[in-house]
């Protein structure tokens, strides 16, 4: 069957046999978008959390059927080198990533995070940010989290 | 204890250097290096537990190359998957070649370019165990393009200088490149003296990590990122109950399946390989299985084989006298950890291509050579037609020192003729991974008059770590009769203790257990500090003042003495708690990297917390001090991890649990607030960092609870 998305600001139609297949094998395989990683394969540790309009969803268990008609945002659209979302610049000043892998994952839960609440508590960054890190970044993204909450309400009043 | 400083001179090696390598390169140096003396290598290992740098074989070592547009390409040997050593050996190269850090692309050396590190990627060795070759290879390259600039330019080598990959002098300047460019014949100096410290422009500086914005980026730089073109993908069906074997499968309803291309039925799998993923996985559900399971294995199971007192004994350390087992002043403790999960977030896997002979393999692991052993053993290929193509590590922490899986991805990829990627299921990762293994253990000890240990003995059981491991050879372990990694940190560090003794108990269990990020240090010293603090309760002593008086005055007893006083100094360390909190305190030294650990905990709605932690480590050099204070981080919050919350046990003869959650391990509100690391450089040459900050963080939060609450509480992971 045809299913129709706008993935990172295109639209982007695929056909594919299985309405159920998991978005994230669709964004990896056949979009090849590699950014959004495989963890658990059962919505537990936040590997393939990537957005849809907006909100953070962990891809490997959202079937590909529910992403018809949605605006889709993977780590390679959040933003670039030249024009860093203010949660990669934020990273960036941290040195956050140690083997990386679980980072793009983390980062899109902390942009949807952002979304939600602009300037997060600690308690509110607990509560939200469960992915799992396994070189256990975690003491450097509570601060680039910060961070990036200051980027944002910074630069926010700019652009409304 | 310290480590034997290996001053093996390049210039005893034989150089190979290739000029013009086609359109991309201009000059690649390399060198033949000669293999180690198994022998010299099993010695100096036992005298520091440290696998020695050992480029093995007689083929060349591609280490740089220089590009046309002046980058110097580096080959590491080492892989990165997370701590750093690719920014470090970029910093360390820098330095000795005169060129800025930005010029120097560091890449995973394939088997093709040359023999990788024969000792795999692990034991926190990177940094430490390439800092003296690096730094000579680099600098009789530096030394290499002078002379042919002198050459080149007709100015005597005394008046050139270089800088930023630049020849300079009488008015003149050429590039490292242009220097490189049409030159068939290399002179090749002595190695030449190496930088003084006061020179260096990049080690020793926080450098940013050289592959940041890859991962800030999402660029896919992972084995699980890896395609080849016409590829295929794969699942694998193995036993889930432990010792369990294949009888027979019935892949009839499998085989008609959508875009299934070929099942494989192997001795004790079946490999389903089909054009897409999903498809892969849809036709593994379909397949039936029959299990012969000899046995259903249950926790006490395990626990009834695995004690002190059971398997093989072997005496690790003596110094006087044995404790009399009827002497009633003689305090007996005992301790235990379970079976620990590597959970590294990416999957095992590999993409592999097999065909006309030659097999071709894209994977993560941190053993390169012995994968490309094993494939070309299983295949009946010669070594020199498996190229295995390293990529970066979606985390290491020991479990990808066994990569075999590499063999079933080139199984399947010779039945069908085209590449095949395959990886595990997350349920695979956790019931077939080769665990941390659990571990018993007795404390005893005896205080003096003086309250201070007449004796201390640390007898301790474990399952396998380095025995059986494909990283050792079997004769590695015959001839040291121990287990090396079960013994990581089982040893007393109080030398002034008259009496001290550590005897290990091995038993082989039922399922693999192998290497696990510090190997035996987590729980020898977890078991080992709780009790020092216990004996200092009961001398009614400081347990840092305790700690101290027992340590001897020997290089390494002061470098002890010296990040256990700078933590206590740091932390304001007291032993009475102060409103609701207290502190804990312990210590350890692991592969000559002394460390110490102050933690602050409370307790919240009947649960640990851990507030704040400091960290004092002495790495020697840190070549990259902000990327060593993340590794130590890590390793804190890694450590509470396994400390406090992670265990696996067995249920219905299966390993258990196989999905992130019931494996609990600790989130991002379980890390401590604040985690103040300290750098104490008790030596002039890097040494290990990413294991040894491991090592005291189970004790000293149960020293904490101790002290808060009254409760000593002796089993991993921790628990109320």
């Amino acid at each position: 069957m045809k299913i129709s998305f706008n993935i990172n600001g295109e639209p982007k139609s695929i056909d594919i046999e299985d309405e159920n297949s998991p978005l994230l094998w669709v964004v990896r395989d056949m979009l090849d978008l590699k950014g959004t990683k495989f963890g658990c394969g059962k919505a537990a540790c936040g590997a393939c959390t990537l957005h849809v309009d907006g909100a953070a969803i962990r891809s490997c268990s959202y079937p590909i059927k529910m992403a018809a008609g949605k605006n889709i945002t993977t780590i390679e659209g959040l933003g670039t080198r030249e024009n860093p979302h203010p949660v990669q610049q934020a990273w960036t000043e941290h040195v956050v990533p140690q083997c990386g892998y679980c980072q793009p994952g983390f980062m899109m839960a902390t942009a949807a995070l952002l979304n939600k609440i602009p300037n997060p508590t600690d308690e509110d960054i607990d509560n939200n940010i469960v992915n799992v890190c396994r070189c256990a970044t975690y003491y450097r993204m509570r601060k680039a989290i910060h961070r990036a909450a200051e980027l944002t309400t910074v630069s926010k009043p700019q652009n409304q | 204890m310290t480590r034997k400083r290996r001053k093996k001179n390049v210039s005893r090696r034989k150089f190979l250097v290739r000029g013009g390598l086609g359109t991309l390169g201009v000059l690649a140096l390399g060198t033949f290096v000669f293999r180690n003396p198994i022998r010299r290598s099993v010695f100096e290992m036992a005298e520091t537990l440290v696998p020695p740098y050992d480029g093995t074989g007689t083929e060349a070592n591609l280490w740089f190359e220089i590009l046309k547009d002046n980058t110097i390409v580096l080959h590491s040997s080492k892989v990165e998957m997370g701590q750093g050593t690719f920014t470090g050996l970029a910093q360390i190269a820098a330095d000795e070649l005169d060129v800025d850090i930005n010029q120097i692309k560091v890449v995973h050396a394939n088997t093709d370019s040359g023999v990788v590190d024969g000792m795999s990627t692990g034991g926190s060795l990177s940094i430490a165990s390439l800092w003296q070759p690096l730094r000579e290879m680099a600098a009789t390259m530096r030394e290499m393009i002078k002379g042919m600039a002198a050459e080149k330019m007709g100015i005597s080598i005394g008046d050139l200088t270089t800088k930023n990959g630049v020849v300079s002098g009488g008015g003149k300047t050429l590039t490292y490149a242009e220097v490189a460019t049409n030159v068939t014949e290399w002179k090749v100096p002595d190695t030449p003296k190496l930088r003084d410290r006061s020179s260096y422009q990049f080690v020793g500086k926080p450098i940013s990590r050289i592959d940041l914005a890859a991962k800030v980026y999402g660029d896919p730089i992972f084995g699980m990122d890896a395609e080849m073109p016409n590829m295929l993908h794969a699942s694998v069906i193995r036993p889930q109950h432990v010792g369990a074997t294949m009888k027979s499968a019935d892949i009839s309803v499998a085989e008609k399946m959508p875009g299934v291309v070929k099942i494989v039925k192997q001795d004790n799998w079946v490999g389903i390989i089909a054009d897409s993923y999903t498809q892969a996985l849809t036709a593994k559900r379909a397949i039936q299985v029959d299990w012969d399971i000899p046995k259903m294995w249950t926790e006490e199971g395990i626990r009834e084989m695995l004690q002190v007192g059971k398997g093989d004994k072997m005496i690790c350390q003596k110094e006087g006298s044995t404790l009399d087992t009827d002497d009633s002043n003689v305090v007996t403790l005992e301790f235990s950890s379970p079976i620990g999960a590597h959970a590294q977030i990416e999957p095992n896997g590999a993409v592999a291509h097999v065909k006309d002979g030659k097999a071709t393999i894209i994977i993560s692991t941190q053993v390169v050579q012995i994968t490309q052993k094993q494939v070309a053993k299983a295949l009946g290929l010669d070594m020199e037609n498996v190229n295995i193509i390293p990529t970066y590590l979606g985390g290491g922490f020991g479990r990808r020192l066994n990569t075999s899986h590499a063999v079933q991805a080139a199984i399947l990829s010779k039945e069908v003729g085209r590449p095949v990627k395959y990886f595990f299921s997350r349920k695979e990762e956790f019931q077939h991974d080769s665990f941390r293994p659990p571990t018993h253990h007795i404390m005893k000890g005896k205080l003096n008059e003086n309250g201070l240990l007449a004796s201390l003995e640390h007898h301790y059981a474990s399952g396998d770590v380095a025995i059986n491991s494909v990283l050792l050879p079997g004769a590695v372990n015959t001839i040291l009769g121990t287990d090396i990694g079960a013994a990581r940190g089982g040893n007393i560090m109080y030398r002034n203790i008259p009496n001290h003794r550590a005897i290990q108990w091995h038993t082989t269990l039922p399922f693999a257990t192998s290497w696990w990020r510090s190997l035996g240090l987590l729980a020898n010293t977890f078991a080992i500090e709780s009790f020092m603090d216990e004996m200092a309760i009961k001398a009614g002593k400081d347990p840092v003042e305790f700690r101290l008086a027992q340590l001897n005055d020997d290089e390494m007893g002061k470098r002890i003495k010296a990040v256990i006083t700078k933590a206590a100094e740091k932390s304001g360390f007291q032993e009475k708690p102060v409103n609701g909190r207290a502190m804990g305190f312990a210590a350890c030294v692991d592969a000559g990297s002394p460390c110490a650990h102050v933690v602050e905990i409370s307790i919240e709605e009947g649960e640990i917390k851990v507030h704040k932690v400091t960290c004092v480590l002495d790495c020697g050099i840190a070549v990259n001090p902000d990327q060593v204070k993340a590794q130590c981080e890590g390793s804190v919050i890694m450590g509470i991890s396994a400390a406090m919350h992670e265990k696996m046990t067995l249920k219905d003869g299966q390993l258990y649990p196989t999905i992130f959650g019931p494996y609990e391990m600790a989130l991002m509100r379980n890390a401590p607030k604040e985690i103040d690391v300290v750098l104490i450089e008790g030596a002039d040459v890097p040494l290990p960092v990413g294991e040894p900050p491991l090592g005291p963080i189970g004790a000293a939060v149960a020293n904490a609870v101790k002290r808060l609450t009254g409760k000593r509480l002796t089993d991993l992971p921790l628990s109320l």
